[in-house]
């Protein structure tokens, strides 16, 4: 089992300062750009 | 040049995704025709009735088949011009049955104007010596607007006309 | 007060790779900055009147006209607030990382009134009713000349200036052989080559196509190519506007909180996308037109969605130096490092308000320039709800952010701490504004509003009635907005010329002392231009030929539609 601690610990070896906060920001930024997109698509489908 | 594992992640996730836009928006325009209008078919803004389909008599809606039908319009500012009905006065409404496929075709005589059937995907620039013509299937029936939505000088606002799709 | 602690530490630190701005110097850069923030009170006052005569409830007094306040408008914010502003600030940092000569002062100089005369010009010709053409052109619609002429002039000063920032950095390096350029200075090489490679789109239909046709020397002009030659333009003109804001959010915000630059070279990275792909896009403005093939439409949406890349990838940057930065100072878990962030900072919080604006505005470009999916949004008021987001609120946060420090810093006077306080509720009732104008703006495009257009039932269909109710919501934004903007105009008079005098620091921020080393191709600027031309050159050549080969006749010029007999 990978606990988050294990993971960090494994980051740190690789001296990749930790960004996992950075990581899941990005990707629910990514998340409403893909819904925002898909969202105005249905409409254009449905017109 | 050295990128975060996370940004890896995070770049290939976005890239993929406007890969993904791009397929779906390519599929839809080249195989299946959903390009938005773009036809390059010129036309003497001068003397438009030169052209069959925009004199006087075929202007407004014209049933060419069972459930298709040819809507022609001359844009000048600041008017859509849609024929005249048996009395004689301007149209202002079209009437078409819902899931009617209709071809429009809009023409200027004079500076730019938009033709926009609000609330639908028909859309369009209507530019001197362009004839602008989109292929359309009503889907919902109601009321819906017409309106010029490129600015074509001071009653730029006062240019529109209705379009009514009845079940 | 804490904040204010923290700042004067900073300022013993700030030394560091900057050079002292001089009092001639201040003073160019100010006289940027003077006509800037005029311009933020004629424009916004016109903002108000426009959202007022779009509830219906107001008519314009003595005659004027909706379009003529519309073209005032969208000149003196979309090209003299923002141009005068960027001018400014790109010549502050210059100054700042690699020095200005006493005769690079005086071209600068020149370069500033050649813009003021321009601006004059055109400006005159617009408040007396003969160029209501909006700031898009419009042919047919004919204005006078001297609109056409006082854009050209201010254009051109625009290059002058642009020309000047490329020659300091050129001296720079001749004094620091082998090292690589101050990042900043960096930054504005590449805006200003992306704006002159773009203006010159724009130059050559105002000189060759505008200006004798206007004058009547010639006698037609070929509408879809001045169209053409404008969006060439038009886009990366966005661009121009942006990247000054990316420039504070990469090189001046990590300073602010008190960090390091994340990645030197992915900075430049970036920017070097953005000079490639800010300008061979004009079409995703066309794509309704008729007359442009439809494949070379799509060749530049693609195209498109790689200028979304750098976007991206500064997204990234931003979060990680807020991160790394909140680590180090001990806040820990996933999201702890956001309490480290200096939130009652206005040289922080504005900025930060304009990049969580860019989220939903980048999500709306992204669907702008979706190809066909652009006739559901094209030219409704869901664009204007857009750039409002994009422009008016993402660049104009930063770069009133950017004005506290740099205003004071010019005018050796300090942003006291009510100062500060009142830039916070001026961030915030900004963010409100805006969220309920651009909000409706949105909204109400979706359902078909119209931009660009003065009130109207439209024959009174159902579907306009219901418009007319998200033009109310825009006129109570509007409304906020215009107190925000007088908060604004309030806040630069005091910094300019009543705040207490003391020193006030010009944050740039460093890199790690353990960074990577910048590549040194960065530097390669031939490169980076012959590439971008040929891309350029990929993306117009072909359909730009068949578009003058399958021209229709030209249009006679129309003045009588715009109110000009």
């Amino acid at each position: 089992m990978t606990t988050p601690e294990k993971l960090k610990k494994d980051e740190n070896k690789h001296e990749e300062p930790n960004l996992k906060g950075t990581f899941v920001s990005v990707m629910l930024l990514g998340a409403f750009l893909v819904l925002s997109w898909v969202g105005v698509f249905i409409l254009f489908i449905g017109r | 040049m050295h990128l975060h594992k996370y940004e890896k992640i995070w770049l290939s996730f976005g890239i993929g995704s406007l890969v993904v836009f791009l397929l779906v928006l390519g599929y839809g325009a080249f195989w299946q025709g959903t390009h938005p209008q773009s036809h390059g078919i010129t036309i003497d803004s001068d003397n438009v009735e030169s052209n069959e389909a925009f004199k006087q008599e075929n202007l407004g809606v014209t049933k060419v088949d069972d459930d298709k039908y040819i809507v022609n319009i001359v844009a000048s500012a600041f008017n859509y011009d849609m024929g005249k009905d048996e009395e004689g006065n301007a149209v202002k409404t079209i009437r078409i049955p819902k899931g009617a496929t209709v071809l429009w075709q809009v023409v200027t005589k004079d500076v730019v104007h938009g033709f926009n059937v609000a609330g639908t995907n028909v859309n369009m620039m209507v530019e001197p010596g362009y004839i602008s013509s989109i292929e359309t299937e009503m889907k919902q029936a109601g009321e819906f607007t017409i309106v010029c939505n490129e600015y074509c000088g001071v009653g730029h606002h006062m240019m529109y006309g209705t379009v009514e799709v009845y079940e | 007060m804490a904040i204010k602690n923290l700042r004067e530490k900073i300022n013993v630190s700030e030394a560091v790779g900057s050079l002292p701005i001089q009092k001639p110097e201040a003073k160019l850069y100010m006289s940027f900055m003077y006509v800037a923030f005029i311009s933020l009170l004629i424009g916004g006052l016109m903002g108000l009147l426009q959202v007022f005569v779009r509830s219906g409830k107001f008519t314009l007094p003595w005659g004027i006209d909706y379009y003529q306040v519309l073209t005032v408008h969208g000149v003196i914010l979309g090209l003299v607030l923002t141009t005068y502003f960027i001018i400014g600030f790109h010549f502050s940092v210059m100054g700042k990382t690699v020095g200005i000569s006493e005769k690079q002062r005086k071209v600068a100089w020149f370069a500033f009134w050649t813009m003021v005369v321009g601006t004059v010009m055109t400006a005159v010709t617009i408040l007396l009713g003969e160029a209501s053409v909006l700031y898009t052109f419009y042919a047919p619609l004919r204005a006078h000349p001297a609109f056409y002429i006082g854009l050209a002039l201010v254009i051109i000063g625009s290059w002058v200036a642009g020309f000047v920032n490329w020659h300091q950095l050129a001296v720079w390096k001749k004094k620091h052989p082998g090292e690589k350029s101050p990042l900043l200075a960096f930054m504005v090489t590449i805006n200003t080559v992306m704006w002159f490679i773009a203006s010159l789109g724009v130059a050559i239909a105002v000189l060759i196509q505008f200006i004798p046709w206007s004058l009547g020397w010639a006698e037609t002009i070929n509408v879809l190519v001045s169209r053409t030659l404008f969006w060439y333009f038009g886009h990366p003109l966005v661009y121009f506007w942006l990247l000054p804001a990316y420039m504070a959010w990469y090189a001046i915000i990590p300073k602010i909180i008190g960090g390091k630059i994340f990645s030197d070279s992915l900075a430049r990275m970036s920017f070097v996308l953005f000079l490639f792909f800010s300008i061979p896009v004009g079409f995703h403005h066309q794509l309704t037109e008729p007359g442009i093939d439809p494949t070379w439409k799509f060749i530049q949406v693609v195209l498109t969605m790689m200028v979304v890349i750098p976007s991206l990838m500064t997204a990234f940057s931003l979060f990680a130096t807020f991160e790394i930065t909140g680590r180090r100072k001990g806040f820990k878990g996933l999201f702890g490092w956001l309490k480290h962030l200096p939130w009652k900072d206005v040289r922080f919080l504005a900025p930060f308000i304009g990049m969580l604006a860019f989220i939903p505005g980048g999500a709306g470009g992204i669907i702008n320039a979706s190809h066909q999916m652009n006739s559901l949004v094209h030219n409704t008021i869901w664009v204007t709800g857009h750039f409002h987001l994009t422009v008016a609120t993402t660049v104009m946060l930063t770069f009133f952010g950017i004005s506290y420090w740099l205003v004071p810093h010019l005018t050796g006077r300090t942003l006291t701490p009510k100062l500060n306080k009142l830039g916070i509720i001026q961030s915030i009732v900004w963010t409100i504004g805006m969220s309920i104008m651009s909000g409706a703006m949105h909204i109400q495009g979706l359902l078909g509003g119209p931009r660009r257009s003065s009130f109207s039932e439209y024959g009174g269909t159902e579907q306009a009635s219901e418009w007319i109710g998200y033009q109310m919501a825009q006129a109570v934004g509007g409304t906020i907005l215009f107190i925000g903007i007088i908060l604004m105009v309030y806040i630069f008079v005091k910094l300019a010329w009543f705040a207490p005098k003391g020193h006030e620091e010009f944050p740039i921020a460093e890199e790690e002392d353990d960074a990577e080393p910048t590549p040194s191709y960065f530097e390669n600027w031939k490169l980076w231009i012959a590439i971008t031309i040929a891309l350029i050159l990929f993306a117009y050549t072909i359909p730009f030929i068949d578009i003058i080969q399958n021209s229709p006749a030209g249009s006679v010029p129309f003045d009588w539609p715009i109110g000009r007999y």
